[in-house]
């Protein structure tokens, strides 16, 4: 279902002629701007009464070597007021890659401009750090450039790391400066989960400044996926965010699906709502546990990973597999839902509430993890979103901007629950706003499960996308014939670009995908939630302690898989 | 037995005999068959308890239910590999371990297990008893900080050297209120043998905890925080500093510091259940009624060390408790826990301790 | 030696001597102890496996390597301020003391002493805790 959208058509007009034009026959609302202009416009639609767009959903690059400005910026931009999307392409050639920094616009600019550059050699002008961001500092090329060969290998040295030096703010006291020590907290810490790495300089134990570094899990999905089938794509995104791998499913198989104009039969929506939502209960139960435990509080860990423990049990039931599912195929979903599937669920509705009410019941009310997370790397709603941060978090600071809520997908219009609200911004908002989602998510299985299973199939009846079952293919040539179109050229996306997106546990997780047409996609862009989050931190933990900096990281739920692709 | 006994006294004579010889004896119970296997036992029962707390198992593959789980922890330690990191201060780093375990022993020495002998050439439950034994409890308990700050500094690492530091701080932050409280019981007893602590609390017909229950607290929370336990592990605290002052600390070196702090955990315990639980007394020592509780059909004073362990491993469980149920500190909220809540509490206790006993 | 002492040494020795003995058992006990750690110390050393290599005694530094050690850097003046705090109290905590245990004999005199003591000592408290010294952050 497109996004309705009625975006004032008349900005343009303020620009010179031919610098905004506005594309047609798109999902969405697409002007092509020339970068001469980007900046002057992107103020223009921040501040704007009529347009407010005031979150920077996603910047990426995209490269068609056949044209004469070969590479694209496109921005996706939202408005949390007006609840409208405006998707921003500004093309630039490959002799001069350059484009204004909108880092003074949306601050989540920062390392989407910066991943930009690295993957395909933008240079974004003003930016003050643009250095690579995933790839490795010794890494020749742009690795996203349809001309760098993905069998191409490295051999990465140590001696080209690049070493950090934060700076502390100008105007500190220099007498100070003996005292000071710079630190690595990761990439081989206990609290940093996944692998990334604080660089913070110390005052006794404040973190005067710090720097964060990413890209040591980075395996560059958006390529793998450019050399394989629409099908085979799947299996990636279960690497994403890998507490919830079953939400990727979806999200990416739902942005195919309205790329191919079909709907997931009703037995599979169904299913996939289910899962969805227990797949944000495993998520929610993971982050608020590392948060706890690296506050020290270790019981609480445990009986957070209860609950994850018993839904994986589910999910192994569907698909087989625990951890990376697999379970969404495009169209529907890859096998039927187990006979016993509506017996388990129940009997999850009934185990999971007793652990999270003790753990509420352990830590509701500790005064010590009130000290510990009240006001601590606290961030206003009005930042956080100029950070670009989505989900959770950013509805612990204020803002209730859900998904699910306000572009309604699969069957969450039609269920009675609440957008879970809280208003500190802090590590304790974070941690109340997950545990009241997952009492929300429960709810929405509960009414779901009510109403009954449907039936029928779980993947569309269509030959051009859904393989066969086995017995049919063995049995009838036009079974088999489809079988092995499917298999070697894979499905076939007609042309046309895509920005869909649902909420992820962690944040408006959105797909951007290009298709040429091919069987294979010609570009995957996720809109990763943790991503935005990531590149705040430094300014969350500055004028805190290591363990503010510490308890505030599983808060955030960073998924290294997710984060760095 | 007793032949062998008169034969040793006549060998090497009564002041060795007394004061050197039957001591040898006992200190190498209370070491051997005592501290080091309740240390090894309580490793075990911390990780089965704390696993019975959050719904896991625990430790059960070695041994019964775990039981030979600690000797394979001692085999595996003493094998390792044992680093010294480059340009570490070799001198301090090796140290600080040593410096950490051997106050805590010499702390038993003063600790009353059990009543003193009832006869002439009984059996004392203790290895000596002195009148100024609380204060030399205090010098030793304080020598650990030494062996922490000399492991942490001599790492020459930074997350040693932040933990090191931290932990200092900390023990000598707490060791003020610690001491204010344990002035609360010297009031009450006139002395500082241990011993006499002990028989003041039966003579006053009640445990200190009763008349003394703010002293106690604040002794609680105190040597919780110097044994450097949860809620006040910062020293090591996992998640920030990695492992703290003993991050570079691999192998036997590693397994002394281990040893050192449950060793800490016990002296803490033992002192606490000294000054504040009646020591080998039974509950309500002065109701008549209850004197099947003293267990005299055990041999000579047995009752009363059977009494001290029970108070002793109820310490020791509250230890863990503490653990299962807890987030840690963040250090500016321990030190002002520390100066500005213990203090003004232990004092505020001593000045109506001393009040009261004037009055009265 | 041992025969001499014994023979004329202890029957002239006062109360006040016995009672220093009984520190001799302390004594003892640290010498076990010290024993102890030598003996685990040795039998380690003779059961460990060797060292492998240069990688493994660099300082831990999450996996990169050190660019400063912790020798180069001095500690905060806090830590020193709070050390100098700690020995103000710990001198009035070794007052109190001995000042407890006689509390019976010195009775109203000796408790109205010590609470001007500790009124000079609250004064300095509250002095430093009005200065911000007890803030950590």
């Amino acid at each position: 279902m497109a996004p309705t959208v009625t975006v004032p058509t008349p900005l343009p007009e303020k620009f010179p002629e031919g610098t905004v034009v506005e594309q047609e026959g798109m999902d969405q609302p697409t002007w092509v701007v020339q970068r001469e202009v980007l900046k002057d416009l992107a103020l223009e639609l921040r501040d704007g009464p009529e347009t407010q767009f005031d979150l920077m959903l996603d910047l990426c690059g995209t490269d068609y070597p056949e044209r004469d400005q070969r590479f694209e910026a496109v921005y996706h931009l939202y408005s949390l007021p007006r609840g409208e999307r405006l998707r921003l392409k500004v093309p630039v050639t490959e002799d001069v890659p350059t484009l204004p920094s909108l880092i003074d616009v949306w601050k989540a600019c920062d390392w989407f401009e910066r991943e930009a550059w690295d993957m395909f050699g933008l240079r974004f002008d003003g930016h003050p750090n643009l250095r690579r961001i995933l790839t490795h500092e010794a890494f020749q090329g742009h690795p996203l450039r349809k001309d760098y060969d993905p069998a191409r290998r490295w051999i990465l040295t140590e001696d080209k790391i690049y070493r950090p030096h934060p700076q502390p703010p100008e105007g500190e006291d220099d007498d100070d400066i003996f005292e000071r020590m710079t630190i690595n907290i990761g990439p081989s810490h206990p609290a940093m989960h996944g692998t990334f790495r604080v660089v913070a300089t110390l005052d006794g134990e404040t973190i005067v400044a710090s720097e964060v570094e990413i890209g040591y899990l980075h395996r560059c999905f958006e390529k793998m996926a450019e050399t394989h089938t629409w099908q085979q794509v799947i299996p990636y995104t279960d690497r994403l965010n890998y507490c919830s791998s079953f939400i990727n499913n979806v999200a990416y198989c739902k942005t195919v699906e309205t790329m191919l104009g079909i709907e997931a039969p009703p037995r599979a929506v169904w299913a996939r709502t289910i899962l969805s939502e227990f797949s944000r209960i495993m998520d929610h139960c993971v982050a608020n546990g590392s948060t706890l435990v690296d506050a020290g509080a270790l019981t609480n860990f445990w009986y957070m990973f209860q609950p994850r423990e018993e839904i994986y049990g589910l999910l192994e039931a569907c698909s087989g597999a625990r951890l990376t599912v697999s379970y969404g195929r495009i169209g529907g979903l890859s096998a039927d839902l187990p006979p016993d599937f509506e017996a388990r669920c129940r009997r999850l509705l009934e185990i999971i509430p007793p652990f999270i009410d003790d753990v509420d019941g352990l830590i509701a009310k500790n005064r010590i993890w009130l000290d510990r997370s009240v006001g601590v790397a606290a961030i206003s709603g009005e930042e956080a979103v100029n950070w670009g941060w989505t989900g959770p978090c950013l509805r612990a600071s204020g803002v209730g901007y859900d998904v699910r809520k306000a572009h309604p997908y699969d069957l969450y219009d039609t269920v009675d629950w609440e957008v879970p609200i809280f208003h500190g911004g802090d590590v304790h908002d974070r941690y109340r706003v997950r545990m009241a989602e997952i009492r929300q998510s429960l709810s929405i299985i509960r009414q779901l499960l009510d109403r009954g299973m449907p039936e029928g199939p779980v993947i569309v009846d269509d030959p051009h996308i859904a393989l066969p079952s086995k017995e049919a293919c063995y049995n009838q040539m036009e079974s088999m014939i489809y079988h092995f179109k499917l298999i070697m050229d894979g499905i076939q996306v007609p042309p046309g670009e895509r920005y869909s997106m649902v909420e992820g546990a962690n944040g408006e997780l959105g797909f951007y995908i290009v298709s040429d047409g091919g069987g294979k996609p010609y570009r995957v862009k996720v809109r990763p939630p943790c991503f935005p989050m990531m590149s705040t931190f430094s300014r969350l933990i500055e004028g805190g302690t290591v363990s503010d900096a510490v308890v505030s990281l599983g808060g955030l739920n960073v998924i290294a898989g997710e984060l760095e692709r | 037995m007793s032949g062998l006994l008169a034969a040793m006294l006549e060998a090497t004579g009564p002041t060795l005999f007394h004061y050197v010889l039957v001591p040898l004896i006992k200190i190498a119970i209370v070491l051997f068959a005592g501290v080091l296997p309740l240390i090894m036992y309580l490793v075990l029962a911390e990780r089965k308890v704390l696993g019975f707390m959050q719904a896991r198992v625990g430790p059960n593959r070695v041994g019964l239910w775990g039981l030979l789980q600690p000797i394979a922890d001692v085999m595996k330690l003493l094998v390792k590999e044992d680093v010294v990191p480059r340009r570490a201060v070799r001198w301090a780093f090796v140290l600080g371990p040593c410096l950490v375990v051997a106050p805590a022993f010499v702390i038993f020495s003063v600790i009353p297990f059990g009543p003193p002998a009832a006869t002439e050439g009984g059996i004392s439950w203790f290895v000596t008893d002195i009148n100024v034994a609380l204060l030399m409890v205090l010098a030793l308990a304080t020598l650990p900080v030494y062996g922490i700050i000399l492991g942490g500094w001599g790492s020459n690492s930074k997350f040693s050297l932040l933990g090191g530091l931290r932990s200092a701080a900390q023990m000598i932050s707490y060791e003020v209120p610690q001491g204010f409280a344990l002035v609360g019981p010297l009031l009450l007893a006139g002395t500082m043998s241990l011993v006499g602590i002990v028989e003041a609390q039966r003579d006053l017909g009640m445990w200190f905890i009763v008349p003394q229950f703010v002293a106690f607290f604040v002794f609680l929370v105190a040597g919780v925080a110097e044994s450097n336990r949860n809620p006040f592990d910062l020293p090591e605290a996992e998640s920030e500093l990695v492992a703290g002052f003993h991050t570079e600390y691999t192998g036997i070196r590693f397994a002394l510091f281990f040893l050192g702090e449950y060793a800490n955990m016990i002296v803490v315990s033992s002192v606490a259940v000294t000054l504040f639980l009646g020591g080998w007394l039974r509950p309500f020592p002065s109701v008549e009624a209850l004197s099947f509780l003293d267990l005299s059909f055990l041999p000579a004073g047995l009752g009363g060390v059977v009494w001290f362990s029970l108070k002793l491993f109820v310490f020791l469980f509250v230890y863990i408790w503490f653990r299962g149920t807890f987030p840690r500190y963040r250090f500016d909220q321990l030190m002002a826990l520390g100066w500005k809540w213990m203090i003004p509490l232990a004092l505020v206790n001593l000045f109506l301790t001393g009040l009261v006993k004037v009055w009265v | 030696m041992i025969l001499a002492f014994r023979s004329y040494a202890l029957p002239i020795l006062p109360a006040i001597c016995s009672r220093v003995l009984g520190y001799l058992p302390i004594l003892v006990f640290c010498v076990v102890a010290v024993l102890f750690l030598a003996g685990t110390l040795l039998a380690a050393r003779l059961l460990r496996h060797a060292g492998s290599g240069a990688t493994d005694r660099e300082p831990y530094e999450c996996g990169n390597e050190p660019e400063s050690f912790a020798h180069d850097h001095r500690f905060s003046i806090r830590y020193y301020l709070l050390a100098v705090l700690f020995v103000i109290f710990d001198v009035e905590t070794v007052f109190l003391f001995p000042w407890a245990v006689m509390f019976d004999q010195l009775a109203l005199f000796g408790f109205i002493e010590m609470m001007v003591f500790l009124t000079i000592l609250v004064v300095g408290y509250v002095y430093v805790w009005n200065r911000g010294a007890l803030s950590w952050a």
